[in-house]
């Protein structure tokens, strides 16, 4: 569910046996020599840029909708929410 | 006069001599492209009219005296870069039908330099993949033999660029993706530092590794296309602001005292006895023209691959959120409700190795899991990046294999996911340190190409490239074609 992905029934077998194999192999992890290790958090120790707070994009939304399945009237539509 | 057989640095010499017009030459590869293109699935999008009318343009700006460096020069781009305009399907079903409404930097500079775009390559899906099997527009073939994977996932690419399509493309590499491709068809491939090259416009698989490059035929492509796409991009939060060196004017010095490191590991049991040969050949004449050879230890190498399928999957899952069947991509018909939409959409857009990656991700990002697989990895690949930065304390490069073997038989790993990942044992390490890294033709097994990997310290692109057109200067592989696209 977190994935938000369905798969067909004849997907499922192998899927389960792949997965767990791809989790058996990145076990061996557990045993790397990483107590004192601190986590990478960018591999060139960037720290994330800041821009000043002002507005650069100019208005895109009829480009930008021209590649979504359902819209009207400049707004996305989708199934039922609320009933 | 056979222009598909030029490197791009030969034939901006014939159109500055006007030996020949730009329409000319894209006019030679179009034709090209239309006898080998579909044998070879090397595209997904032939950009014909396109081309013709940017190669008529590049021809006229060049007879008023004006004109970029690469002015009326054919190029391809990987399906992984947005181009307004013209589909952009990242090799999946997902974006069969969408349309980018902008450039990516990539692209963007490209074109003001004045390179002609041929058309749009083939790839595996999303970039996932080191066979290009996992396209949702079918495999590319390899051209040394039709049977065989070309690697992925900038597969199309790479055989394009090897078949003598066109003189050069851009690619991808996350976790070996331009690289392995380039060993495998006998081209140069070029990822350079994490940082260097903007990654606006090119859709993103796993952000904290991806990095766009070239392949191209000769270290002196590479050389002349990284300059015109390296620089700060303010659209790219992870661009670096670093000086862009000339890297054609690098090329020119001698390798007299260039420290390259060998790592045992990388010759251990998993290497193929001719490729190991081969690479050893090579390193025998950069060992002749000046440099020397010494080894270095990375102890942590064989956590490389585990570290990168909890990483690069943990990114993918948060990437391929976006794909939700509401803005843009596949929607699934008739849903029962929003639920049911995404998770249709999805399940019928994505294949199945995007699929496995996401789970995956999703899997070891999770509350309970994340400690153990997602913090562990982010700790190995600090060990990692610490064992390169030793290394290169008493090296200026690292030379080895690219690949454990010249290229596998389309269907042959396909079962085992391990099996696959396993191929990119001697390219991501370079990934998860963010270093420049490059493969340059240097032998040939049973008629198959292999490549020498060259790693250096972050932004010595310089040294990389100067090491392979050096090597290249004394030696022909870079030279070989396969018979039927001389």
């Amino acid at each position: 569910m977190l994935a938000r992905l369905r798969l067909a029934d004849d997907e499922f077998s192998q899927t389960v046996d792949k997965l767990s194999r791809i989790v058996a192999f990145v076990d061996q992890l557990s045993a790397a020599p990483t107590a004192e290790v601190v986590p990478m958090a960018h591999p060139l120790n960037q720290v994330q840029r800041l821009r000043p707070d002002q507005v650069t994009e100019t208005d895109n939304r009829d480009a930008m909708q021209e590649n979504a399945p359902s819209v009207s009237g400049g707004l996305y539509l989708v199934p039922k929410v609320i009933e | 006069m056979d222009l598909h057989t030029q490197t791009l640095t030969e034939l901006q010499g014939g159109l500055d001599r006007a030996d020949f017009s730009s329409v000319e030459l894209t006019q030679a590869l179009l034709d090209r492209i239309a006898r080998h293109g579909e044998k070879l699935n090397a595209f997904i999008s032939v950009m014909g009219d396109e081309a013709l009318g940017a190669a008529k343009r590049a021809d006229e700006t060049r007879a008023a005296g004006g004109g970029g460096v690469l002015n009326g020069l054919p190029i391809v781009h990987k399906d992984i870069f947005c181009t307004q305009g013209v589909l952009t399907t990242c090799g999946s079903r997902m974006l069969e039908n969408f349309v980018s409404p902008y450039d990516a930097t990539v692209v963007e500079k490209l074109a003001a330099a004045g390179a002609v775009v041929l058309g749009k390559s083939n790839m595996d899906e999303f970039a996932m993949g080191s066979s290009n099997e996992t396209s949702y527009f079918g495999p590319v073939k390899n051209p040394w033999d039709l049977e065989r994977s070309p690697g992925g996932s900038s597969g199309g690419s790479a055989a394009a660029v090897a078949a003598r399509l066109a003189p050069a493309a851009t690619g991808t590499d996350t976790g070996g993706s331009i690289r392995q491709p380039a060993a495998l068809t006998n081209t140069v491939g070029l990822k350079p530092t994490y940082g260097r090259v903007s990654r606006y416009g090119m859709i993103a698989f796993a952000s904290s590794l991806d990095q766009a490059g070239v392949i191209t035929r000769s270290a002196e492509d590479a050389a002349l296309l990284l300059g015109i796409m390296a620089g700060f991009d303010e659209r790219d939060s992870t661009s670096v602001d670093h000086p862009v060196p000339d890297y054609v004017a690098g090329l020119g010095g001698s390798l007299k005292g260039l420290r390259v490191g060998i790592v045992r590991q990388h010759f251990d049991s998993g290497l193929d006895d001719a490729t190991g040969k081969a690479v050893r050949e090579a390193l025998a004449v950069l060992e002749s023209q000046g440099a020397t050879l010494s080894e270095v230890d990375l102890p942590n190498l064989d956590y490389c691959v585990p570290t990168y399928y909890v990483v690069a999957p943990a990114e993918c899952s948060s990437n391929m959120s976006r794909f939700d069947g509401i803005r843009f991509g596949h929607r699934a018909e008739d849903p029962e409700d929003l639920l049911d939409l995404y998770c249709r959409s999805r399940g019928e857009g994505f294949g199945e190795e995007v699929k496995r990656r996401i789970m995956t991700g999703t899997y070891v990002l999770s509350a309970g899991y994340y400690d153990a697989y997602y913090l562990q990895a982010q700790k190995v690949r600090q060990l990692i990046s610490d064992d390169f930065k030793k290394a290169f304390a008493s090296v200026d490069v690292i030379a080895g294999p690219t690949t454990p073997t010249p290229a596998f038989r389309l269907g042959d790993k396909t079962d085992d996911p391990i099996t696959m990942y396993l191929n990119d044992i001697y390219t991501i390490g370079a990934n998860l340190a963010g270093l420049p890294a490059m493969s340059a033709p240097c032998g040939m097994v049973d008629g198959l190409p292999v490549g020498l990997h060259l790693v250096g310290p972050h932004w010595a692109e310089e040294s990389l490239l100067r090491t392979a057109f050096q090597y290249q200067a004394q030696t022909d592989w870079h030279r070989a074609c396969p018979e039927a696209y001389r």
